[in-house]
């Protein structure tokens, strides 16, 4: 039996970028607002999730090729990475830094390395949250 | 980042290298590629000989975390160059050997890898001043020699000996953890130099000989020493390249430089001679009378390894008692047996790494490592036989090898020994140099019978079929570097004196003004003394015992199969398993909800308990918020959520009324400004629903629960507790104050933490090291959920565990 889903799958073509832009938007805002690593990894993983829902397997993979298990790799690669690597400034374990820049068109910008350790809590998430999920539903 | 720090993460960067750039490279050049990292770590070492023998030391600190008092210390002393220097040098001519004695079939890649990351930790034990991370680097590299002794783990025995080797000298290295934390509660500092500078305030100490005798119980499981060496000879299943490496050269070597490292420390104590004095020379006789019975070539070097680690560690315990002398002229002779101690050390790297290596050859083109089966071999493998009659004339004591000058020295040392009278060394009296000089006797015979059983007599038949022919160069090499050096360390002891041995008396001994003074020139002719004679003694008996060998090798069968230490340990090992296998089984039900009861039990018992036991509840509504009526209503809606979860009938309304219950926490959180927690709640609630939906179709029907009444209460009691703990802590934390508020730090987190959002500076900076370590729990946790599903055999598969 095939189930209509027509609805579903019109409001998701929609509604995903505005679940992805937000976990984008949060993973950002985090350093002064609400919203952070753990929150926008969240929010995109959740954002796959729903799109293996709504499609089947084969296609979302078509588009997004990746194999989870290796974002997950990643980030934990970049949290730890991150944390190693003020080793190299004498600095102790995990010490981070942050600073101001002027863009030409963003105008001031905070950049911190602590954003590099985020990138990677997020990208864990994100991984680890969807190869749970995907291994659970391709099991016969 | 200094030179130090850079000296030992190289070999771990290149490890973690190795799998991302193999497979572009033939396989038979990762070797080569690997082979830089020693030989420069080397040479860089080397420049390092002069300075430290003017008496120069390095130490560099880098603060790893200091709040706890952990650095990353490192020290470079004449005691740690020595080591770093044969980690180094073994290291390169042992991956040289390598290169030609793996075939390229065998997962290289594998093999290199652990070999760095065995380099790498053992470069990190001897150059580290801290204990913690010593002690980490201490046990990195258990787990390395694991893995090497485990390489060909399609092998029974190579599992079987790797668990062995794991289980005793990881347990040792608990017990030294635990000598380690007291030595710290003693002087409240994890750097050795502190405490040896502290030494007068922790020697009286109640914890003093318990944290002496667990340093030690890790130095003696590590170096092998009686009862503890059962693991050497099954680790003797690794790769020959491994064995000359790991169990012969330096990972063997790790205890006996904690004993040299802590005999400041330690040393001073009658508790500390006598254990590595006794132990030392049990082990000294034991492991080479055992050497004698054994057929394999490798376990006869595995027991002659344990037997020189023995020798090694009972001149190191003699050497200590000038600490408990003090300085003066006439105690100085007694530092010679320290001296002695690490010049052997020296050359029993040199002269057992070239045995190894000739084993391996005998192996490699042989096919066979049984004495039984060998024979003849001088006439096709000429080389191999000089490396073997060098090597072992060194190891049995004659000259003119470096084995026959420390042997003397040894001598000079036991001999020298009896005439003190302190510690009642008296009543033992002479039993000291006659068990060293017995244990020599065996020393001998062994080297005899590696000789004569492998390369003389006749060859048997089946050799000659196959045709053997000499290994290659590449393989003769090492062997023949190292073999050069036994006889120049013979020619040229005192250089080897004078650079490298020198600037090590002083770290075992740093309250001696002058290194000079426990400097002997070593020469190899004194006069006719006892030391010769009973060189000379050695010789005679030991032919004579190598000819009628066969007449007194019965005294062997003497000892009863099942109280050999092997069976003991084999007995524990099973007896242990059966019993937690047992205890496991009693509780270990099955029943989700058995296991649900022990958790909130022991929640209750220990949080509730606590709080009990201190009289901290403690409820003053005085300054609490007017509660709003709609916070009622949402109240409200949990409970009846809550207790409706009771009653439902399928499982898709347990889920749905679930999710009331998360979205309502939810909106609890925007109540009471917490934008961040109320997000994660609503994505998490989300996240996990949707799970429940793909796991539908795997779960059971929902069925009414058949039990008894007294199981019913019982529960319902349980649910009560926990319920009334969680509100009562609740109530109780806004009024707590046994601990110092931590909020200052969140209030000013935009200065500490350059960030204005606290819930982010507490996860990425005040505590970034639980985030840090948080992620790496859940990535192994999805790696566990996709292993568990994805590789569970199929229907019809064969179990393949085992």
């Amino acid at each position: 039996m095939k189930i209509n889903d027509v609805i579903l799958r019109t409001v998701v073509k929609g509604v995903i970028f505005i679940i992805l832009t937000l976990g984008v938007y949060l993973f950002f805002s985090g350093h002064n607002a609400p919203g952070g690593g753990f929150i926008g990894g969240l929010v995109l993983g959740s954002g796959l999730v729903l799109l293996y829902i709504t499609y089947d397997l084969e296609t979302v993979h078509k588009k997004m090729p990746f194999d989870f298990k290796k974002v997950a790799g990643l980030g934990v690669l970049l949290a730890t990475g991150s944390a190693i690597g003020s080793i190299f400034f004498d600095a102790p374990f995990l010490s981070q830094t942050d600073t101001y820049f002027t863009f030409p068109i963003l105008g001031e910008k905070h950049l911190t390395t602590v954003t590099v350790f985020e990138a990677g809590v997020a990208l864990t998430v994100i991984g680890t949250l969807v190869t749970i999920i995907l291994s659970i539903s391709e099991d016969e | 980042m200094t030179i130090d720090i850079a000296i030992i993460l190289t070999p771990f960067i290149m490890a973690a290298l190795i799998p991302i750039f193999y497979r572009r490279l033939r396989k038979n050049m990762i070797g080569w590629v690997v082979l830089i990292i020693p030989v420069s770590l080397f040479l860089l070492l080397t420049t390092y000989i002069p300075r430290v023998a003017k008496g120069e030391v390095y130490s560099h600190t880098y603060e790893w975390i200091p709040s706890f008092n952990l650095n990353f210390t490192t020290y470079i002393d004449g005691l740690s160059l020595i080591f770093s220097l044969l980690i180094t040098g073994v290291g390169s001519l042992v991956i040289l050997y390598s290169i030609f004695y793996l075939s390229v079939k065998e997962s290289l890649h594998h093999f290199y890898c652990y070999l760095l990351l065995f380099m790498g930790a053992m470069l990190g034990v001897v150059f580290s001043d801290n204990l913690m991370v010593l002690y980490a680097f201490w046990e990195l590299t258990s787990v390395s020699s694991f893995l090497l002794i485990a390489f060909w783990h399609h092998r029974k025995a190579s599992r079987a000996g790797a668990r062995k080797s794991m289980t005793i000298t990881v347990s040792g290295g608990v017990a030294m953890l635990v000598g380690f934390l007291m030595l710290y509660a003693m002087s409240g500092t994890f750097s050795i130099r502190e405490i040896i500078n502290n030494i007068d305030v922790i020697s009286g100490h109640v914890l003093f000989i318990p944290a002496l005798l667990l340093v030690l119980f890790g130095a003696f499981t590590k170096s092998a020493q009686f009862p503890f060496h059962i693991w050497l000879p099954d680790a003797m299943e690794a790769p020959t390249p491994v064995s000359s490496y790991l169990h012969s050269a330096t990972m063997v070597k790790a205890g006996i430089y904690l004993v040299a490292r802590f005999t400041p420390i330690f040393g001073g104590e009658m508790v500390w001679f006598w254990t590595i004095t006794g132990v030392g020379l049990i082990t000294l006789f034991w492991g080479s009378f055992n050497a004698v019975r054994q057929v394999d070539l490798k376990a006869i070097l595995a027991y002659s390894t344990v037997s020189q680690l023995g020798l090694i560690m009972s001149l190191l315990g003699l050497g200590s008692v000038a600490v408990y002398l003090g300085y003066s002229t006439e105690t100085v002779m007694y530092t010679q047996a320290t001296f002695a101690a690490l010049f052997h050390l020296i050359n029993h790297s040199t002269f057992k790494g070239a045995l190894f290596m000739m084993v391996g050859i005998v192996d490699h083109e042989i096919g066979t490592r049984d004495i039984r089966r060998l024979g003849g071999l001088m006439a096709i493998l000429p080389f191999t036989f000089t490396i073997a009659i060098i090597g072992c004339f060194s190891m049995a004591g004659l000259p003119p090898f470096n084995g026959f000058l420390s042997k003397e020295m040894f001598f000079t040392a036991v001999l020298n020994i009896t005439e003190l009278n302190i510690f009642s060394i008296h009543n033992i009296g002479l039993l000291i140099p006659i068990v060293a000089w017995v244990a020599s006797v065996f020393t001998f015979v062994y080297c005899l019978i590696i000789v004569s059983k492998t390369f003389l007599g006749s060859m048997k038949p089946d050799i000659v079929e196959k045709n053997p022919h000499e290994a290659p160069f590449g393989m003769l090499l090492p062997p023949f570097i190292l073999i050069g050096l036994v006889i120049t360390i013979f020619f040229f002891p005192n250089l080897l004196g004078e650079y490298i041995l020198k600037p090590a008396m002083l770290s075992v001994y740093p309250t001696f003004p002058s290194a000079e003074e426990m400097t002997p020139h070593i020469s190899a002719w004194h006069r006719i003394n006892t030391e010769l004679l009973m060189t000379l003694g050695v010789v005679v008996l030991g032919i004579i015992l190598y000819r009628f060998l066969k007449y007194w090798s019965k005294i062997y069968r003497l000892f009863p199969k099942q109280w050999t230490l092997n069976a003991i340990y084999e007995k524990v090992i099973t007896s242990s398993e059966n019993i937690s296998e047992s205890i496991t089984k009693r509780y270990m039900s099955g029943h989700l909800t058995h296991y649900f009861v022990y958790i909130y039990v022991s929640f209750v018992a220990i949080v509730a308990g606590t709080f009990i036991a201190l009289d901290a509840f403690e409820w003053n509504p005085t300054n609490d918020a007017v509660i709003e009526n709609y916070e009622l209503i949402l109240v409200f809606v949990m409970i009846f959520a809550a207790v409706a979860i009771l009653f439902a009938k399928s499982r898709i309304t347990t889920v749905l009324l679930n999710g009331v219950l998360g979205y309502s926490v939810a909106f609890f959180f925007v109540i009471f400004r917490a934008p961040d927690l109320a997000l994660t709640q609503l994505v998490v609630e989300s996240v996990t629903t949707a799970l429940y939906l793909i796991c539908f179709k795997f779960l059971a029907e929902l069925k009414p629960e058949r039990s008894t009444k007294r199981v019913k209460i019982s529960n319902g009691l349980i649910s009560v507790f926990v319920g009334a703990t969680v509100t009562l802590i609740g109530l109780t934390v806004v009024n707590y104050d046994k601990f110092k508020s931590i909020s200052s730090y969140f209030e000013d987190s935009y200065n500490l933490a350059g960030g204005k959002n606290i819930v982010n500076t507490i996860l990425g900076d005040f505590r970034a090291f639980d985030t840090m370590l948080e992620v790496v729990v859940l990535f192994i946790a999805g790696l566990g959920v996709f292993a568990l599903i994805k590789l569970k055999a199929k229907k019809g598969d064969v179990d393949i565990e085992n």
